[in-house]
């Protein structure tokens, strides 16, 4: 169905989502003898929320490293904006615009709030070591620049209240949405949330929820996120991948993946033999 | 003032904003902190915004005498939508934010508003939602743009695009505007606000320009407020006095308002600001105290001891340096280094170092509450009003603050007693009317202009000052015909850190009986130090220990009243903890938090029936509603506890 719009469409609530801004191709990573990934591919459209589910140990957040440049595969291709990206290391890969969440929070949690989402800056900052240190010159006015960005961040994740917190004090679901203000802070094109919602009650699960849709929606960010959660999942995303053992089952809208044997079977428990 | 000429012309909000814009033009009008850093715009930015926003609605099609429904938290830009509003001869009508939709729907649909003004997504889905049954919403504006993008803009704009518009627009629209502004005058409405009620449906109370302005002008008089004075602007916009404070006052003396950043930011932007006027109900008081405390608790040993030797001190001395009394040069000198070590660094951290008058109202406030931020140097004074009388009936000169009366008379206010013992009052500020309800303004206002407060008190001998017991209606008669008066009970247990709320039942009976709150703050602190381990509220109210506190504290209250002849007939006989806290959304509160008897009543009319059977424990399922409107259920065994009492003084019994 979508490879009749390459130049993309509008949702149902009036999303637009454009073309292929990246595709997997025929990925398969191995680690020794284990097999991850089994020659999986997909694409991601410009635009869209773009979910990987399946079972634990299916292989999501190996493939959502693949994409983030923390795994190389052996075989496979993986092509951004367009074209074959080389072999890269992870922050060649956030230079190009692509920012992650973790699975387990990864902040600096003796910083402040404000300090970690600062972080989510640095590629955005010229300025040299000395410079900074002395914060002399334009140093100063990059930072300012810069914070002012990263306030824009704290006010659309309405964490004012916690900016001077140092992280360690805050309580789980709040260290999930810093997390994603440094993603944020970083402005990228594509976001990668490694299962956003793990670990999180109702209320909280809402929340995340709203916010996922509105960076969506306001920035117009890419995000292909790992969940859990299948009805979160069905609920955010446009287009979902379903992996199982490391290999694709299933691949569509909500509603295709919903009514997909392969994938009832996965999720039912089904012994593979 | 500069000459009478412009003092007729003042006869209405915005003529005093185009005064301050003249007078004030680069002095700062608001503060918002947004983006982390301390927005600010001066008396002539203004007036500019004011005047481009009210030609947007101009260009809406606002109609004079058109309903304007402000939804949202203290901002400026809603500050501003209301004063625009006025511009073009609307009435602005602020809301509760917090309310639910039904709640909404009733009062815009009571005042037929064409036009609301929702601060961000929340309310406008709440509008939306009301929308489906009121009929007269026709535009919607929404200041915070943020997930707004998807929605249907035929009847939806964002403000800041109305204000724009109004800009491009402006030749088209001065002269309409020009023309309103001249219209208004000091019979005009200027504000009308719902007022919570503890019984029945939201009344809307029709303030006219006459009393916002003559209430202003004379409370600034009796406090000195001067152009160089700050206030924050945090309590609901809907409240009569955020209306007096932020608008009223502050368009009249020309003085700052404050905006925090967020709901959950207000203590920090206190700190920051520090304001040099400052109100609050008992409630922040007393969870600034509680914080203090529990901090305290957890603070060395040399702090701990330095805190307590100056705070005893301040108790002994503090007031009495305060209002001004004799004390001796030693006592002031060991304030004084109180003052270096402790109690002006605590008074920085808490955001009052620069308060020079603080007001409480609302409830009662507890006695050792009140001392302790008096003792610090605080002015803090108590004063008494109502919706119904823009706020001020009587308050505290300097030097007369106690914290059992509410003080004289404010300038321009006359007070009787009714022989009833219901306070009445008559005053420049007595509202026209409640809005499409002329028989509540006829049985509240009698045609001489005085107005029932339905507060029973009585003026105190020799000092003048009013001192309010209770509800009128609240006030009855127990079996034996002794007065029963439950908010004078239900204070005195307030006034205990770990009690958040009270109720106490016993009208016609022939004991008293009494539900609890506990205060999840302090409780839940006490645990900890304690080592108490509990996962619900439900179970730490449930839990014997806290109960056997309960008790204590209980037993200590009916100690107290004994002691007070025409009321120890209101000794609790018996009480039990509450399985949930009593919550605005179930009713069981006003929006500002005061208690709905009847409701309560009515609700848990098994535990009341309970307590008077003589049972121990009982079991109950309680309905409640969560933030989103959903309904749930709260199932709780609750144990039922005898209090101590205190034998009856025996005049009573005599007379």
């Amino acid at each position: 169905m979508l490879d009749t719009q390459p130049e993309g469409y509008t949702t149902a609530d009036g999303r637009k989502i454009g073309g292929v801004v990246m595709e997997m191709k025929n990925i398969t990573l191995r680690f020794g003898g284990v097999v991850a990934i089994k020659d999986i591919s997909f694409d991601v459209r410009e635009g869209e929320i773009r979910a990987i589910i399946g079972p634990n140990g299916a292989g999501k957040s190996s493939m959502l490293n693949v994409i983030s440049g923390f795994y190389h595969p052996q075989e496979g291709e993986v092509w951004y904006k367009g074209a074959r990206r080389p072999r890269m290391r992870p922050y060649q890969v956030a230079r190009q615009g692509i920012a992650r969440t973790f699975q387990n929070i990864a902040l600096f949690e003796g910083m402040s709030v404000l300090d970690n989402i600062m972080t989510g800056r640095l590629n955005h900052m010229k300025s040299g070591f000395f410079s900074q240190a002395l914060w002399w010159g334009p140093a100063a006015k990059e930072e300012a620049e810069n914070r002012e960005k990263v306030e824009k961040v704290i006010d659309f994740l309405e964490i004012q209240h916690i900016r001077k917190t140092p992280v360690r004090r805050l309580p789980y679901g709040l260290k999930k949405r810093v997390e994603l203000a440094r993603a944020l802070a970083a402005e990228p094109s594509i976001l990668l949330l490694d299962e956003p919602m793990a670990g999180m009650n109702v209320e909280e699960k809402e929340d995340m929820s709203r916010f996922v849709l509105d960076v969506n929606d306001e920035f117009g960010t890419t995000i292909v996120l790992i969940e859990h959660d299948m009805g979160v999942v069905m609920d955010l995303s446009d287009r979902v991948v379903v992996m199982d053992y490391g290999k694709k089952i299933g691949d569509g809208t909500p509603d295709e993946v919903r009514s997909n044997e392969e994938v009832i079977k996965a999720y039912l428990g089904v012994s593979h033999d | 003032m500069s000459s009478t000429a412009t003092e007729t012309a003042l006869q209405s909000v915005p003529a005093l904003l185009a005064r301050n814009a003249t007078r004030y033009p680069s002095a700062t009008a608001y503060r918002e902190k947004e983006f982390g850093i301390w927005q600010h715009w001066t008396w002539a930015e203004v007036a500019e915004e004011v005047r481009a926003m009210a030609m947007g609605f101009l260009a809406l099609g606002m109609a004079r005498g058109d309903y304007v429904a402000i939804i949202g938290r203290n901002r400026p830009a809603l500050y501003w939508s209301m004063v625009a509003a006025q511009s073009v001869g609307a009435i602005p009508v602020p809301l509760y934010q917090d309310a639910a939709a039904e709640e909404m729907a009733y009062v815009l649909d009571h005042c037929g508003a064409r036009f609301v003004v929702c601060g961000d997504q929340e309310q406008v889905d709440k509008v939306l939602e009301v929308q489906e049954t009121v009929k007269c919403i026709e535009e919607i504006m929404y200041l915070d743009k943020r997930g707004m993008r998807k929605y249907d803009h035929t009847h939806m704009n964002w403000l800041m695009d109305v204000q724009a518009e109004g800009r491009a627009g402006h030749q088209r629209f001065e002269a309409e505007l020009d023309k309103r502004l001249a219209e208004l005058n000091l019979d005009s409405t200027c504000v009308m606000l719902y007022t919570s009620g503890t019984t029945g449906k939201p009344k809307g109370v029709v303030l006219s320009n006459r009393n916002i302005i003559e209430t202003s002008k004379a409370s600034a008089e009796f406090d000195r407020l001067s152009p160089t004075d700050e206030i924050l602007a945090y309590l609901p916009m809907a409240w009569v006095g955020d209306f007096i404070f932020a608008i009223g006052q502050a368009y009249w003396v020309g003085f700052c308002v404050n905006c925090p950043e967020s709901d959950q930011t207000m203590m920090t932007d206190l700190r920051e600001i520090g304001p040099t006027y400052f109100f609050a109900p008992p409630r922040i008081f007393e969870t600034m105290l509680t914080q203090v405390m529990i901090r305290m608790e957890d603070a060395g040993r040399l702090k701990k001891r330095l805190f307590d030797n100056y705070m005893e001190h301040a108790r002994k001395v503090g007031p009495a340096i305060l209002d001004g009394k004799p004390v001796s040069a030693a006592d002031r000198a060991k304030y004084a280094l109180g003052n270096l070590l402790v109690f002006g660094p605590l008074k920085n951290t808490l955001g009052l170092s620069r308060v020079r008058v603080a007001y409480t109202a609302g409830e009662a406030i507890g006695p050792e509450i009140f001392d302790f931020f008096r003792s610090l140097g605080i002015n803090l004074k108590q004063l008494y009003g109502q919706t119904e009388a823009s706020v001020f009936i009587t308050q505290q000169p300097d030097g007369e603050v106690r914290s059992d009366t509410v003080g004289v008379p404010s300038p321009g206010v006359e007070v009787r007693i009714a022989e009833s013992g219901e306070v009445y009052y008559r005053s420049p500020g007595v509202f026209v009317e409640y809005y499409k309800n002329a028989e509540s303004t006829a049985s509240t206002k009698d045609a001489e202009g005085w107005v029932a407060t339905g507060d029973a008190g009585f003026f105190e001998e020799g000092t003048g000052h009013l001192r309010i017991i209770d509800r009128a209606k609240d006030v009855g008669k127990m079996a034996d015909g002794s007065l029963f008066a439950p908010k004078y009970v239900e204070n005195k247990l307030k006034f205990y850190p770990n009690i958040l709320e009270a109720v106490v039942f016993g009208a016609g009976r022939d004991r008293c009986v009494a539900f609890i709150n506990i205060d999840l703050t302090a409780v839940g602190n006490w645990a900890e130090r304690n080592n108490i381990a509990y996962s619900s509220y439900q179970e730490l109210a449930g839990h014997p220990k806290v109960l056997e506190m309960i008790q204590n504290h209980v037993e200590e209250t009916n100690a107290s009243i004994a002691e007070d002849k025409m009321l120890s007939g209101c000794q609790v006989h018996r009480f039990l903890v509450l399985h949930k806290e009593l919550d605005a959304d179930d009713g069981e509160l006003t929006r500002t938090r005061k208690v709905r008897r009847r409701i309560i009543e009515e609700k848990f009319a098994d535990l009341i029936d309970a307590l008077y059977s003589g049972k121990d424990e009982i079991y109950t399922e309680t309905e409640v509603t969560y933030e989103d409107g959903r309904k749930g259920k709260i199932k709780a065994t609750l144990e039922l506890r005898d209090a101590k009492v205190h034998k009856v003084a025996q005049k009573l019994a005599a007379e």
